[in-house]
């Protein structure tokens, strides 16, 4: 029994959620339907980590799905690199389904619930299967599962606030043409090479140099990566996405929605093509580069200036997904590892945010802007204390899971001398203090308009503690997510370097 | 050069298609406008897939015993079943959100709908600073 388990593991991590989905849509409870859904986040997450264990002893896991060899059949390629993601995501799945219990009555109406849970997850059905595969077209499909999902889940704000709607349309109009993009990409290399699957590309694009079709095979799937991953400038569809999405869904898709397509970017660049090449090189420097710091500056800024809090971290993920690319782009081992490293950190650290701003937003029961902030740090002391942590891991201070990716990431570009892209990134983290300051200053320092008695609720801050508390374990014990970021980048750019 | 150029007239449709169906989806300001031409971007891709799996004097790929039959590639007509079914999906999806909206904003106007957001914003700003005031006195 627990033999074919761990045969049919890679499937296995993806059907769990996706059948469920199809279960709980059956279901009228609203307790039952999250009992369902938690439980199958939560054996979805057992198996990531049953995974990481089969990774570390047969360091690449292949798998034919439906027994058809693979160059031909679809595959699944569970390796040391796409295991990270896969974690991630199953790990805050896990934690915001927790936190979604008493959210999700409180925005949604009853009769939709199970629906909701149902989309919630084929979302997260969709993101780990976009991890897992190995075939480029079956990669697609998976992006649009999980961004019909997504986009769905954000129209459900609506019932709150009717912005939402237009979220979700931007999101679905956007997001459907840059998957678009992506296929016309695929098409191309299709075209040209005749296979499908990734590892197979990758061997037969060697030969192809300087072809134009493959130029523009890359440059489509590449914009339509980005897009989804919201680099900047196709990061329009994000902060509205996120701020007008009910609450559970802002901190699911936050934490969990642009890694995945940063993984698959990552993989484009460094996997199916070779970072040795020229076409790679100016890619990277001229293209990725630049935008990732103008994305670093302006997504600070525009936070700056926000005065709506759930924007004004929507605006911050801008700016952060900024530095993960801009770690791709330097391209060396030390910082794509770097950038791995910030992308789980970072999954932690805005997934806590996130939490921690909709549950003031759940007791006050209003949107949460700068004004209303004012005095609430007193009256929710623990909602408060994470809060806090979470924006100085944001900032990068020492102990925190933010200072470790910082670090690494400075390091890595001082060490690709690249010492001005070192202080780039230290002046816009000291940027971000402002914005995270004045959060804390309305929480703390100013006077309460009236005295609010708030009782806080364990359901609620339960994940939102862990979550604190793995901001500061991986701050003092980065171990694992550095071991395992430094194995990825050894398998992605390791070879040619 | 004349007659290779003409020769791929099918990439030219497909270039043309995708060119206006881009152009609606920036271009125009109405919802459902954006939905058409969102619609004609991916038709254009799923023609260019097709030119891309035909040969010329290729049969349908039905094994027969005859020697030397060209067969023409049934992948991307496979790998494009699946696009329209995603295609069809995201156009459901737009459709009944273009619904939704125009029941809650009364427009499907692009300029409208975000003037009355914009109101809206900035309604949310200014009415908690003024309970602030209030409380603080």
């Amino acid at each position: 029994m627990t033999d074919i388990v761990i045969k049919n593991l890679p499937i296995l991590v993806v059907l769990c959620p996706l059948m469920m989905s199809l279960i709980v849509v059956l279901i009228p409870n609203i307790f039952l339907s999250w009992l369902l859904t938690f439980a199958s986040t939560f054996v979805a997450f057992i198996f990531s980590i049953l995974l990481y264990q089969e990774v570390q002893i047969h360091s690449t896991i292949s798998y034919a799905l439906g027994n058809w060899a693979p160059p031909l059949g679809i595959e699944y390629v569970i390796d040391k690199v796409s295991i990270f993601p896969i974690i991630i995501i199953t790990l805050i799945g896990f934690l915001t389904t927790i936190f979604s219990s008493k959210m999700m009555p409180d925005e949604i109406n009853e009769t939709s619930i199970s629906k909701v849970y149902s989309l919630w997850l084929l979302a997260i059905a969709g993101l780990i299967g976009l991890v897992t595969t190995g075939d480029a077209f079956n990669l697609f499909v998976f992006l649009e599962i999980s961004s019909l999902a997504s986009v769905a889940l954000v129209a459900m704000g609506a019932q709150k606030d009717k912005q939402a709607l237009v979220a979700a349309y931007n999101y679905l109009i956007i997001g459907a043409v840059g998957a678009t993009l992506y296929v016309i990409g695929v098409g191309l290399l299709y075209g040209i090479t005749g296979t499908l699957n990734m590892a197979d590309l990758s061997e037969r694009v060697v030969d192809l140099k300087n072809n134009k079709a493959l130029i523009a095979g890359f440059g489509f799937m590449i914009v339509g990566i980005m897009v989804k991953a919201a680099v900047f400038p196709m990061h329009i569809w994000l902060p509205r996405a996120y701020a007008y999405a009910p609450s559970a869904v802002s901190v699911l898709l936050a934490a969990t929605a642009t890694k995945a397509s940063l993984y698959i970017l990552a993989r484009i660049l460094f996997s199916v093509f070779d970072i040795g090449d020229n076409l790679i090189i100016n890619t990277l420097s001229y293209i990725i580069l630049p935008l990732s710091i103008i994305a670093m500056f302006a997504g600070t800024i525009m936070a700056v200036y926000e005065k709506d809090i759930k924007r004004l971290l929507a605006h911050s993920s801008v700016a952060q997904i900024g530095y993960i690319t801009l770690a791709f782009a330097i391209g060396t081992k030390a910082s794509v590892a770097a950038g791995f490293i910030h992308m789980f950190n970072h999954a932690l650290i805005k997934g806590a945010l996130f939490m921690a701003i909709t549950s003031i937003s759940f007791y006050i029961q209003k949107r949460v802007t700068l004004s209303n902030l004012s005095g609430l740090g007193r009256a929710m002391p623990i909602t408060f204390f994470c809060f806090v942590i979470c924006s100085l891991s944001l900032a990068g201070l020492p102990l925190t899971a933010g200072f470790i990716s910082k670090l690494y990431l400075i390091k890595a570009s001082i060490s690709a001398d690249g010492l001005w892209i070192a202080i780039l990134i230290l002046f816009s983290s000291a940027l971000s203090v402002i914005y995270l300051w004045k959060m804390i200053e309305a929480l703390w320092l100013q006077q309460p308009r009236k005295e609010i008695i708030i009782k806080e609720n364990p359901t609620i801050y339960i994940s939102l503690l862990i979550i604190t508390f793995l901001n500061i374990y991986f701050g003092l014990d980065a171990s694992f997510v550095v071991d395992s970021s430094t194995e990825a980048a050894e398998k992605l750019v390791g070879v040619s370097k | 050069m004349i007659s290779s150029t003409i020769g791929i007239w099918n990439y030219w449709i497909v270039f043309l298609l995708m060119m206006i169906g881009l152009f609606l989806v920036i271009g125009r300001k109405n919802f459902l406008k954006k939905i058409v031409g969102l619609t004609i971007f991916q038709t254009s891709v799923f023609l260019l897939y097709i030119t891309f799996g035909k040969i010329k004097g290729g049969t349908p790929p039905i094994l027969n015993n005859a020697i030397e039959t060209v067969y023409s590639n049934p992948l991307p007509h496979v790998l494009i079943l699946t696009a329209i079914v995603v295609g069809v999906a995201t156009t459901a999806l737009g459709l009944s959100l273009v619904l939704r909206i125009n029941s809650e904003y009364g427009s499907i106007e692009e300029d409208e709908i975000s003037a009355q957001d914009l109101v809206d914003y900035h309604d949310q700003i200014e009415t908690s600073k003024k309970i602030d005031t209030k409380f603080i006195q």
